[in-house]
């Protein structure tokens, strides 16, 4: 079961559009009740109804985590993807009632650190915003790197430039400006912990680049959400609850599985986590693995499946669920 | 060759590994004794490594015997000090003045490798990300769990506190935090029922 995932029924008490991509969402309990705190790097899992088919999407916190009277998020519109994030921009109003789940964290400071290094990409900056505002409250040391495409795209670029003059960096990509990696992570002094959040190249460069740097890996953290991608319907049989489901184009395999109202594990609904690990029972065909949690030898036996993201093509699926 | 495997033991008791070169800027490398030739071996797998390297290193009844071999190597920094006890502010200013991409290689003792590995975690080194590798004596470094006093070098169990005076069974129970082995007074509940000491993994 979703593990973690508690829910609570919230209402949009302020949307606010940041500029072309992004646009903010307040939610606050509906029973005017107080919410958890979190810590810095949290997200919460966001159900959206959309015309019968329930979308679950994680989105970082964004908002003071001591901050129990509303949770605020950020949301990308992603014209490309399968219609949460355009679910979230062109459906929901100020007002509306929905469901999130309680914040969970993968991508928390390790407070052992010295300093807090933090680069962002884009988007990526959300989790970040809340773990600044939780070493403000610390004194912690920290220095932010943050990577957008243009000024008009630098979403919170004005209140971490005001607030931060010292710690905060900005580098616009359309002016030609990039982060110098190397010198970065060269002067960094001993105790530092490195945390990247943003688009792929940019969460391998930065581990490729410390580790070869020799920086150990305890110390470099990451958080990438991956969103599921459509692809080929396909059949699975789930061995423990007797029945077959038909995943669709345009949904995953966890989705599917809950749709056929199984109730089965998950966290991140990203491929990080590894909550929803399952087992394969017998399969003939190919599996599309995308998710960042199996070790290769997991894939290569063709027993395991991270059905938050990954799919499968062929004629047999059967899963021990 | 100085090398022993340890039993298999109770999970805190800790495990060491061999010395590899590590991508890095710098290298930090602490050894006594037998330590040494754990060091020189490094030396021979990757002798660039010595180029930036800081060898502190502490003979420990060795004499010179290591000196010359160690020279060989052409560490950046070579220093060859009396006790560990004198090499800990040379230590510190070293981890204070490194930066991320620092690796640190201990070898010898387990008394040498747990107190300068407290030094470097002090730093800020993750534990899991120091490498260790134990040569020479399994002599122990031993925390009286009744008095806190410490008692270094203890080669039989049971044995007396140098503080207190109790007979102390060793124990594999181990504190990071101490960098020592536990030792429980032996005949606590029968007084002077104490058994003859043996050599430690003899
Ligand atoms: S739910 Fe986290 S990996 Fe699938």
């Amino acid at each position: 079961m979703s593990a973690g995932t508690e829910k609570i029924d919230v209402t949009v008490t302020d949307i606010v559009k940041l500029n072309d991509l992004v646009t903010r969402f307040k939610f606050e309990r509906s029973d005017g009740g107080q919410l958890p705190t979190f810590s810095g790097g949290a997200h919460t899992v966001v159900e959206m109804q959309d015309d019968g088919i329930t979308r679950l999407n994680p989105y970082s916190l964004m908002s003071d985590p001591m901050d129990q009277s509303a949770y605020t998020i950020s949301v990308r519109r992603d014209d490309e993807g399968r219609g949460g994030s355009l679910f979230m921009h062109n459906r929901v109003k100020t007002g509306d009632r929905m469901v999130i789940s309680y914040p969970v964290n993968l991508f928390s400071l390790d407070l052992r650190a010295r300093k807090h290094l933090m680069i962002a990409g884009g988007i990526g900056i959300t989790p970040f915003l809340a773990q600044i505002k939780q070493l403000d409250r610390l004194s912690g040391r920290f220095e932010l790197h943050y990577a957008c495409r243009s000024a008009a795209l630098g979403s919170y670029v004005d209140e971490l430039t005001a607030n931060h003059p010292n710690a905060v960096h900005v580098y616009y990509d359309d002016q030609k400006q990039a982060i110098d990696l190397q010198r970065l992570l060269t002067g960094q002094p001993l105790g530092t912990h490195v945390y990247v959040c943003g688009p792929k190249g940019m969460i391998e460069w930065v581990r490729k680049t410390s580790a070869a740097l020799g920086w150990p890996e305890e110390a470099v953290h990451y958080e990438e959400f991956l969103a599921p991608q459509s692809g080929k319907p396909f059949q699975v049989r789930l061995a423990k609850s007797g029945i077959t489901v038909d995943v669709g184009e345009h949904e995953s395999l966890l989705e599917a599985i809950e749709r056929a109202g199984i109730d089965a594990p998950y966290l991140c609904r990203g491929g990080a986590c590894g909550q929803c690990e399952t087992d394969v029972i017998e399969s003939d065909g190919t599996f599309v693995h995308r998710d960042h949690w199996l070790e290769d030898e997991d894939r290569a036996s063709g027993c395991k499946i991270m059905p938050c993201v990954s799919r499968f093509e062929g004629r047999t699926l059967v899963l021990d669920r | 060759m100085s090398t022993f495997r340890f039993p298999p033991s109770i999970t805190s008791r800790p495990v060491y590994g061999t010395l590899a070169p590590r991508p890095g800027k710098a290298h930090l490398m602490i050894a006594d004794a037998e330590g040494a030739e754990a060091l020189l071996d490094l030396a021979a797998a990757d002798p660039e490594l010595f180029a930036n390297a800081h060898v502190i290193f502490i003979p420990k009844g060795t004499g010179d015997r290591f000196t010359e071999p160690l020279k060989a190597a052409n560490p950046s920094i070579l220093h060859v000090g009396p006790s560990y006890a004198a090499s800990v502010p040379r230590i510190r200013r070293v981890l204070s003045d490194a930066h991320m991409g620092l690796q640190v290689y201990l070898a010898g003792t387990e008394g040498l490798m747990g107190q300068a590995m407290n030094e470097a975690t002090a730093a800020g080194i993750p534990h899991s990300a120091i490498q260790t590798e134990h040569r020479g004596s399994v002599a122990r470094r031993m925390q009286c769990v009744h008095c806190k006093g410490i008692t270094e070098d203890v080669m039989t169990d049971p044995f007396v506190c140098a503080h207190c005076g109790l007979t102390l069974f060793v124990r594999d129970h181990y504190s990071r935090r101490h960098a020592a082995f536990q030792g429980v007074c032996i005949d606590a509940e029968d007084p002077g029922n104490i058994p003859d000491p043996v050599e430690l993994y003899s």
